[in-house]
């Protein structure tokens, strides 16, 4: 019938957990009908590091040097595309506002979509990325730290996104906008994780890059429901 | 007196006029005399010999370029809990200044990189943040006018500015550790400290720095008040020949 169709009783106890659980079934149920979307962003990501080799040529030793960057910085650019999924069609059709007066408290709201947002593009991402590295002659180990640093990374930039998706609801040229205020701020999760590839394939001790990761989503996850629950408000006044 | 006495445009319109002129009378004496100091009387260094002048303004550019970030923050949260239009302005009116001391503390730095260290751009921490500062001054600005809606714009920038003031220790951070991994590439800081001759002009020039910030972020929430309350009572009065003495200075 509806989104609270298999809602059970327990679940309309209004609680923050609820509200972080109804808002990712919801927005998970939305993204997995529409699966050609998950799929467009992942082809998106394999499209963009396959340009690489062929604009700085086929050489090995060069491109195995680069692969840490190239992965992480397509993986960057396809989770910056999908951002608009967060709110834009929730503002569109006024659910955004409904949701809004909902008695769930908004930062829970944020944390449920955020959480659907990074399960239907990091993740993914996350999995598809070693493929990409055996193209470029990553050894095995470096796979593994190159998902490790994806499913610790690609969270912080759904939480980051997330507010500047949030603050660039309705507004004029609203994606490119997004892009010019999200990507500063994703700079220390570029560094931290392609720096834990890099590390490991120069044989240093990564697990620092990782820990500073792990710190990051922390942090995010601490502070960013509120920062979004903020910014989802200041655009619906 | 409250202390949000002056946190009302309207009172704040006439105080910014009466103090913003001295600040403007401080920049330019404490300008003089920093760079008679730095380029008159600072001796030459041994080592870089005349070109090191250029870290008088330098300097205090990358100072106020950061200080002005963490002042539009602080008023950042002053806009979100007190609601106070007022701060919201000063953001506005600082932002461009602050922008302005990004770029000459880049410009300064790569002419000063060039014949020092033969390159105008080195992927140095603090270049690179600094460079990163400017791009959060752009996406402030960028948010601002783009949002019609006025009351919405300052709460969006003010939100905005606060998750990059807490962004800006780890980009900080990042990029040095990030240095260090990728280039041994090390700047030439010696490590003594600096000679008082340097140094003294080095701080006069930031405090004339700091009072030409003032100055002209007053001159400019007072353009921006005026924008902004074009309708308001009190603006009106403001033009009218002999304003009439009666009536409430609030709209």
């Amino acid at each position: 019938m509806n989104s609270l169709a298999n809602t059970t009783p327990e679940m309309l106890v209004i609680s923050p957990e609820n509200g972080v659980l109804l808002a990712f079934r919801r927005d998970y149920r939305l993204a997995m009908r529409s699966r050609g979307e998950i799929i467009q962003a992942l082809v998106f990501f394999v499209i963009v590091v396959s340009l690489f080799p062929l604009a700085v040529g086929a050489e090995s030793a060069l491109l195995k040097r680069i692969a840490p960057g190239v992965v992480w910085v397509a993986a960057l650019l396809s989770v910056l595309l999908t951002l608009p999924r967060i709110f834009a069609s929730d503002y569109a059709d006024g659910t955004l506002e409904q949701l809004a007066m909902s008695p769930y408290p908004m930062a829970t709201i944020a944390a449920g979509k955020m959480l659907a947002h990074w399960f239907t593009t990091g993740l993914p991402l996350a999995l598809v990325a070693p493929v990409l590295g055996v193209q470029f002659g990553l050894g095995t180990s470096e796979l593994g730290v190159i998902v490790a640093s994806l499913m610790l990374g690609t969270p912080v930039l759904s939480m980051i996104g997330a507010i500047g998706a949030a603050l660039t609801l309705g507004v004029r040229g609203g994606s490119i906008l997004m892009a010019l205020l999200v990507l500063p701020l994703y700079i220390p999760v570029l560094i931290f994780g392609a720096g834990a590839v890099e590390a490991s394939m120069a044989g240093i001790d990564y697990a620092a890059n990782l820990s500073l990761l792990g710190a990051g989503l922390l942090l995010g996850a601490l502070a960013s429901p509120f920062a979004v629950a903020a910014a989802v408000k200041i655009s619906l006044d | 007196m409250s202390i949000f006495k002056y946190a009302s445009p309207s009172t704040f319109y006439p105080l910014a006029g009466k103090i913003a002129p001295w600040f403007a009378v401080v920049a330019a004496m404490l300008g003089a005399v920093g760079l008679y100091l730095g380029l008159f009387r600072a001796p030459v260094d041994f080592q870089q010999g005349e070109v090191y002048r250029i870290i008088f303004i330098h300097v205090p550019a990358a100072w106020m370029a950061m200080l002005i970030y963490l002042v539009m923050a602080a008023y950042g949260v002053m806009a979100l809990t007190f609601n106070t239009r007022l701060s919201s302005m000063m953001m506005e009116a600082l932002a461009p200044t602050g922008a302005m001391f990004t770029v000459l503390a880049l410009w300064t730095g790569a002419l000063w990189g060039k014949p020092t260290w033969g390159t105008f751009w080195a992927w140095d921490a603090r270049m690179t943040s600094t460079l990163i500062l400017l791009f959060l001054y752009v996406g402030y600005l960028a948010l601002i006018n783009a949002i019609d809606d006025k009351k919405r714009a300052d709460k969006a920038g003010a939100l905005l500015v606060i998750v990059g003031s807490v962004n800006v220790p780890i980009i900080y951070f990042s990029v040095k550790w990030w240095n260090t991994l990728h280039q041994g590439y090390s700047v030439a800081t010696s490590g003594s400290s600096m000679d008082p001759s340097m140094r003294m002009p080095m701080l006069v020039m930031t405090f004339a720095c700091w009072a030409y910030a003032i100055a002209v972020a007053l001159w400019r929430v007072r353009a921006i008040i005026l924008e902004r309350e074009k309708e308001a009572a009190w603006v009106a009065n403001l033009y009218v020949a002999s304003p009439p003495k009666t009536s409430g200075a609030r709209a």
